[in-house]
């Protein structure tokens, strides 16, 4: 079934994407903290952003090649939201949505950490419903 | 190339972390062990002799641990960087090698120029005896009545009751008192304690009334306070005796609290008396009655007990417990005369509340007593008979009662009435109003007596009482005004009663007029005292909708800020403002507040007066890494407790010794703890590396459009003659480059027998040609780099490059200046079009005058990443635009943004064309090349526990929380910080912030420069909006507009602006008691914001319909954000003054010159009289207008011209002619006085009205209406409209 195929893979995916969420909320706490420079901490953060947000694509194609419209309709306002952050990140260069001037800012770094927590929360759950899908699916299979 | 450095970010953060380590954390270890080459972080903490920390992590403290983390990382980071950094360098230079022009490329040589910087080894610095302390200036408080008892009792206290009680009883008490006693705190304890019981019942009894009243009591309460808060500002150290005593009482009942309040104030008078007040005050005299009155306190048994006690506070207090009551009795009676003696009585006020909290225990007892009872009232009758008679004395202290007396007599009849006459009074000013009705409250309760005595005021008196406590209420609740303007229209309880008295007392004083405005304003035999009256409580209000004159024509002065040790010096207003003068307790009330909430910083301000200290432990905190400051609490002789932490630290032995006696044994006489503002020369511990030599690099622009203007010779020249005042020492370093469309570079070899020019016209991947003798030691190359100065203008006069290769220009900079850092001046007349960094135009002129403005962001970050790795090679990158078209300030700008440097702009810059615009850059540039400097800078700002900065402005880069990265610091750069409360500061009584700005100064000394500001906690809400300090106000709200720009809209943060205009009134006018209807009434302290919000709504920077070019709407959004508070004022807001009439009335006197001191003119064309001659202060430049009416004896005594019509224009001020006439003299001393407060002299031009260019004059005439702009009439008429 190809049910049971798109589940395991939206499984991984959003295993991966729920690391770089991690990280991105650690990195904001560690910002906050004092603990790293600001300019490092973007430069290690920025690579990060776009695979997430090509990951969570990935597997919403997967989706709606198979269908799961359920969980496509899920997914879709988080896409929407990814792509109206990505068009009004700041001006830069290289890829990514931070920048270090404006980071520390209080406003900027509490918006981020929020959206890394909430993103988190989402991504989790998604997680537990795609495994349950994918058992609900093995079961049915067999 | 670029890219490499870029990726150097590496560095960056290495760099910017060690300078963290530098001002924050000295503590780590780590510089010994990792110092070698990156001397290490600073740590100072080990000094410390208490730390037991051994060498290793020294950062015990939390701040500590974060500290250390990164300091480790860092001095590694470091070394291998720097390693980096000589390979990158050396392979580009290499690698380019061949493809240079003429360059002469040695790897080995590169690697010197890497290490130069380490191995020149700064002298350290020597110690410097600590100059002479300077008291400073602080005028702490005024101790407007410097009630020593009541002081005594203030101090002790502790916070007790956080509820609504405590704001009752600090609304009603006036001032900080804030703290509110806590039952141990003193002899007033007890007096609590009494109270309890009194109170217990009294508390029932309030509740009760304020329900009838309708008004929530918490909400009530804080009107009061709002009320009272003003007075209380005129006498603040009472009210804190006061909020102490009435502490104690108001614990246990809020209604109590207010009832206590009010009778505060009423017997306020008599405290007064009873406190410091008995000598100075005619109060005194009452308080021989109070006794009397006493007598019927005890009756009031509770009351009476509570009296007792809180004597024992008070010095003489028991006396003037009897006296409160008394007082009560006498309230009612100064009450009615106050009108009269109001001078007098705001003062006794004040006092009395002290004393109060005393009466307020009885008054707890009155109120129930009113409720209840006639019993209480056969009290009070006695009570009353015993007021009269204080009555009769008080107003024998007073002078002017006697005319009152003829009121108070009513009055005293009825008390009532004499409440009412008091309302009066306070009807002058509103809240004053709402205050009085407050502590008419208790007077009520004296009254209560009265009226058993009278017939009629029985019945109005149990109501006044309750009405008092919660009229008051209703009053802030927003009732109020109804109640006040038409008392028996409003409420139909008891609030009508207590009205109907009023206003009876009124009719027959005064001809029943309604409106306590109205009233005042007819009562003109009383205005004189009434305005002296409100000044003295600070209840002065005004309505901004009448007043027409409502700037003062000595200039704003900012508010003093009170602070309970008011013999502590705080910093200068100069260099540290809050915009509230008054901390909020709790985010709640901040939110309440409605105003925002921040400081402002100068830090690098020229000082006349700056300690030096220089000793082998800068005492810090071990926690929090605060240096120790005045407002720390010595713990015995051995240990202190940090004001920002609380923690408790050891003293080092060293700090022990007196370096001004030379004697041991008295720590607080150190210039430390004697100063706000100080400086210390930092020990081995605060450097990373050793002190970088002073380094200049010059990037110049020699395009044809550049050499077209002419600027070149006008910046060599007075780089020629000022070039023995540029800051540094003997290793001070300096270097040329310039770019047209490709790059040059200046070799002035010290062996060289002339200046070598080095062109490198590749510019998608630039390098340095040659490593050597591009930075040159001024000393030892001067003749070749005075040469070189002579002949540049020469050398690229024939050039027909049009292009413009900055970005190129400024990577070979920041390459070349990468090793040592320093700064970079970089003056461009031209959109950047070559290679990286190239630029678009984006304006659209026909876009200028839009209401929504595009492209005020960058175009791209690449200017902003130079700045970053800037930074973290501690580069700074100055920048001049003398454009006549459009550059993209917006984007260029970044480069100055963020590597902490400073943009100015002079537009359509041409010598000839233009000549006007040549004395202003002359005088700029020669400010700029000599003025104090200091590098590899880092700021710290601290604050107390519980507030946090969250937003900076200025131009720099935070590099965490609380640290600004600023590669150099100069005098004339302004930072702002928005203040966010996260914890609570209940039980706090001051808040401090500290800057620290650790810097190396152009001598190679690393020197720290410590501020700490001072500011009282405040739970009320009223009293914080009532002391907001509005120039400190306006600039953080012009700072916070300018973020709004950049990353909303112009017209959101346009409406931002007015809503915070329209947030900071609505908060005054929901504290008051009677808010009046079709006025926009405003305190003193915010009188002035309507008018600077629309000045600024109108300035180049936010201003719609004008046609204003995008970049001098940028470069004016720098300014606001960069601007330190004084010379951003001028620029919103310029001064005007009249000089056609300058006399020596009122004038100065400085260094034997009379310098006249004209009173300053709203900026509008109605001031401006046909017959006169203006001066406008509008920072960077003063103008004379010069209207054709003038008589000309004026013009030929100042301008040297026979007539108007022979006036030269335009004129500057080297025209400006010296005559021997008094008038000339005058006129040149005020604008030398003028001139003198300026970073550098502002050209003087004289415009005659019938000039075109007066233009320049009258865009600065904000009040007036224009095309697509308000009035100011129209705008308050808006404003109104807004305010609900």
């Amino acid at each position: 079934m190809p049910h049971e195929k798109q589940d395991r893979q939206g499984f991984c995916t959003q295993c991966i994407a729920e690391y770089f969420r991690i990280l991105h909320i650690i990195a904001f706490d560690e910002l906050k903290t004092d603990y790293k420079n600001p300019i490092d901490q973007c430069n290690s953060l920025n690579p990060l952003v776009l695979p997430e947000y090509g990951l969570h694509i990935l597997f919403n194609v997967l989706f709606l090649c198979a269908g799961e419209w359920f969980s496509l309709f899920l997914n879709l306002p988080l896409i929407a939201y990814h792509v109206n952050r990505y068009r009004s990140r700041p001006v830069m260069s290289g890829p990514g949505l931070y920048d270090p001037t404006s980071i520390m800012n209080h406003e900027v770094l509490s918006q981020c950490q929020r959206e890394g927590w909430i993103k988190l929360a989402f991504y989790l759950m998604a997680f537990f419903y795609y495994l349950y899908g994918m058992i609900v699916s093995l079961i049915s299979a067999s | 190339m670029e890219m490499q450095a870029t990726p150097v970010s590496g560095l960056t953060p290495t760099g910017s972390t060690a300078s963290l380590n530098e001002s924050l954390q000295p503590p780590s270890v780590e510089s010994s062990a990792t110092s070698k080459e990156a001397c290490g972080s600073g740590k100072q903490s080990p000094r410390i002799p208490s730390p037991v920390v051994s060498g290793t992590n020294s950062n015990v403290p939390v701040n500590g641990l974060n500290a250390s983390v990164p300091e480790v990382s860092e001095p590694l980071n470091r070394n291998s960087e720097i390693s980096s950094e000589s390979v990158d360098r050396v392979a580009q230079v290499q690698a380019t090698s061949s493809v240079t022009s003429s360059t002469a490329s040695a790897s080995g040589l590169v690697t010197q120029n890497v290490q130069p910087p380490v191995s020149v080894n700064t002298s350290v610095p020597l110690s410097y005896s600590n100059s002479p302390l300077v008291r400073p200036q602080w005028d702490t408080t005024a101790g407007v009545l410097p009630a020593s008892g009541a002081q005594s009792v203030s101090a002790p206290s502790v916070p007790l009751s956080g509820g609504v009680n405590a704001r009752a009883s600090v609304s009603s008490s006036n001032q900080p008192s804030i703290i509110q006693r806590p039952l141990g705190s003193n002899t007033s304890a007890p007096t609590n304690l009494f109270p309890p019981t009194g109170s217990a019942p009294v508390p029932s009894g309030l509740p009760l009334q304020p329900n009838s009243a309708g008004l929530p009591p918490a909400s009530s309460a804080p009107g009061h306070g709002v009320g009272f808060s003003p007075s209380n500002i005129g006498s603040p150290r009472v009210p804190t005796t006061m909020t102490g005593s009435s502490m104690g009482m108001p614990p246990l009942s809020v209604g109590m609290a207010v009832s206590t309040s009010r009778g505060q104030t009423a017997f306020g008078p008599p405290p007064t008396s009873m406190g410091p007040p008995q000598t100075s005050m005619g109060p005194p005299t009452s308080v021989g009655p109070p006794p009397t009155s006493m007598g019927p306190p005890a009756s009031m048994a509770f009351p009476p007990t509570s009296m007792g006690q809180p004597p024992t506070s008070m010095g003489q207090p028991l006396t003037s417990m009897g006296m409160p009551p008394t007082s009560m009795g006498m309230p009612p009676t100064s009450m009615g005369q106050p009108l009269t003696s109001m001078g007098m009585p705001p003062t006794s006020m004040g006092m009395p509340q002290t004393s109060m909290g005393m009466p307020q225990t009885s008054m707890g007892m009155p109120p129930t007593s009113m409720a209840m009872p006639p019993a209480s009232m056969g009290m009070p009758p006695t009570s009353m008979g015993m007021p009269p008679t204080s009555m009769g004395m008080p107003p024998t202290s007073m002078g002017p009662p006697p005319a009152s007396m003829g009121p108070p007599p009513t009055s005293m009849g009825m008390p009532p009435t004499s409440m009412g006459p008091p309302p009066t009074s306070m009807g002058m000013q509103p809240t004053s109003m709402g205050m009085q009705p407050t502590s008419m409250g208790p007077p009520p309760t004296s009254m209560g007596p009265p009226p058993t005595s009278m017939g009629q005021p029985l019945g109005s008196r149990p109501p006044p009482p309750t009405s008092m406590g919660y009229i008051p209420r209703p009053m802030g609740s927003g009732q109020p005004r109804p109640s006040y303007g038409a008392p028996p229209i409003s409420k139909g309880n008891s609030i009508p009663q207590y009205q109907g008295p009023m206003s009876s007392p009124y009719a027959n004083t005064q001809g029943g007029i309604p409106n306590p405005n109205q009233l005042s304003q007819q009562l003109g035999g009383l205005s004189v005292t009434r305005d002296g009256w409100s000044k003295g409580w600070g209840t002065h209000q005004v309505d901004l909708l009448q007043q027409r004159q409502i700037l003062p024509p000595e200039g704003v002065k900012p508010p003093a800020i009170v602070l309970a040790q008011d013999y502590l010096p705080n910093c200068s207003p100069d260099i540290f403002r809050s915009t509230l003068t008054k901390v909020p307790e709790s985010k709640s009330v901040l939110s309440k507040a409605r105003l925002p909430f921040g400081i402002l910083i100068h830090p690098f301000k020229d000082l006349e007066h700056l300690p030096v200290v220089s000793c082998n432990t800068i005492v810090r905190c071990r926690s929090c890494r605060t240096y120790i400051n005045p407002f720390v609490v010595f713990k015995g002789e051995r240990r202190w407790e940090c004001n920002l932490c609380f923690r408790v630290n050891d003293l080092p032995e060293e700090f022990q010794y007196d370096p001004v006696s030379r004697t041991y044994g008295d720590p607080s006489r150190r210039p430390e703890v004697k100063e706000a503002t100080i400086e210390f020369i930092a020990p081995q511990e605060y450097m990373l590396r050793p002190p970088q030599p002073a380094t200049y690099l010059w990037v110049l622009d020699v395009s044809r459009q550049a050499i077209d203007t002419g600027y070149l010779k006008i910046v060599c020249d007075t780089l020629l003659s000022e070039l023995d005042k540029i800051p540094g020492d003997r290793r001070t370093l300096i270097g040329f480059i310039t770019f047209a469309s490709k790059v040059q570079f200046y070799q002035m070899g010290e062996d060289q027998k002339s200046v070598q020019m080095l062109e490198v016209g590749e510019i998608e991947d630039t390098f340095v040609p040659c490593p050597e003798d591009l930075l040159v030691n001024l000393d030892q190359c001067r003749t070749l780099v005075e040469e070189f100065l002579t002949m540049l203008p020469e050398a690229h006069s024939g050039t027909y490059q049009t292009q413009s290769a900055l970005g190129p220009a400024l990577q070979a900079a920041y390459k070349l200046m990468s090793p040592i850092g320093g700064r970079i001046t970089v003056i461009t007349t031209t959109l950047p079009t070559l290679g990286p960094g190239a630029l678009k135009s984006r304006e659209d002129p026909n876009q200028r005058a839009g209401k929504d403005i595009q492209n005020m962001g960058p175009a791209t970050d690449f200017y902003k990443k130079l700045a970053l790795d800037c930074s973290g090679q501690q580069v700074a990158v100055d920048m001049f635009a003398l454009n006549s078209q459009y550059v993209d300030m917006a984007t260029l700008t970044g480069m100055s943004k963020f590597s902490g440097g400073c943009i100015h702009h002079f537009p359509n810059f041409h010598v000839s064309r233009n000549p006007t615009s040549v004395g202003p850059f002359t005088s700029c540039l020669a400010r700029y090349i000599t003025r104090k400097i200091g590098f590899e800078a880092v700021m710290r700002i601290r604050a107390t526990r519980g507030l946090a900065i969250t937003n900076f402005h200025g131009n720099f880069f935070v590099r965490s929380t609380d640290l600004l990265s600023l590669p150099n610091i100069n005098p004339d750069a302004g930072f702002g910080m928005q203040v966010n409360i996260e914890e609570p500061l209940h039980n706090i009584r001051t808040a401090c912030f500290q800057a620290a700005l650790l810097y190396t100064s152009s001598r190679g000394e690393r020197r720290i420069r410590v501020h700490t500001l001072c500011l009282p906690v405040n739970p009320n809400v009223h009293e914080i909006v009532t002391s907001v300090d509005q120039q400190a106000m306006i600039a953080l709200l012009a700072k916070m507009a300018v973020d709004r720009c950049l990353t909303s809209s112009m017209s959101d943060a346009r409406e931002a602006l007015v809503n915070a205009c329209v947030d900071a009134l609505c908060a005054y006018k929901v504290g008051l008691s009677t808010p009046a209807h079709g006025t926009i009434e405003a305190p003193p302290a915010l009188q002035l914001l309507p008018l600077y919000t629309l000045a600024l709504l109108k300035s180049i920077a936010f201003r719609g319909g004008l046609s204003t070019k995008l970049d001098d709407r940028m470069f004016a959004m720098c300014e606001l954000k960069t601007l330190p508070l004084r010379h951003l004022m001028n620029v919103v807001y310029p001064d005007l003054y009249p000089v056609h009439a300058l006399s020596e009335k009122g004038s100065l006197n400085i260094d034997d010159q009379v310098v006249p001191q004209p009173g300053r003119l709203h900026l509008s064309a109605e001031r401006l009289d046909r017959y006169g001659a203006y001066l406008m202060d509008a920072g960077h430049t003063m103008y004379i207008y010069v209207r054709s009416g003038i008589a000309s004896e004026w013009v030929e005594g100042t301008l040297g011209v026979p007539s108007y019509a022979a006036i030269p224009q335009p004129l500057y001020d080297d025209s400006l002619p010296v005559l021997d006439s008094n008038m000339s003299l005058l006129l040149r001393n005020l604008i030398g006085y003028l001139q003198s407060k300026k970073p550098y002299p502002a050209p003087v031009l004289v415009l005659k009205e019938d000039n075109p260019a007066r233009v320049l004059f009258i865009q600065h005439l904000v009040d007036d209406r224009t095309e697509g702009s308000q009035s100011y009439v129209e705008f308050l008429q808006y404003l109104k409209g807004q305010i609900k």
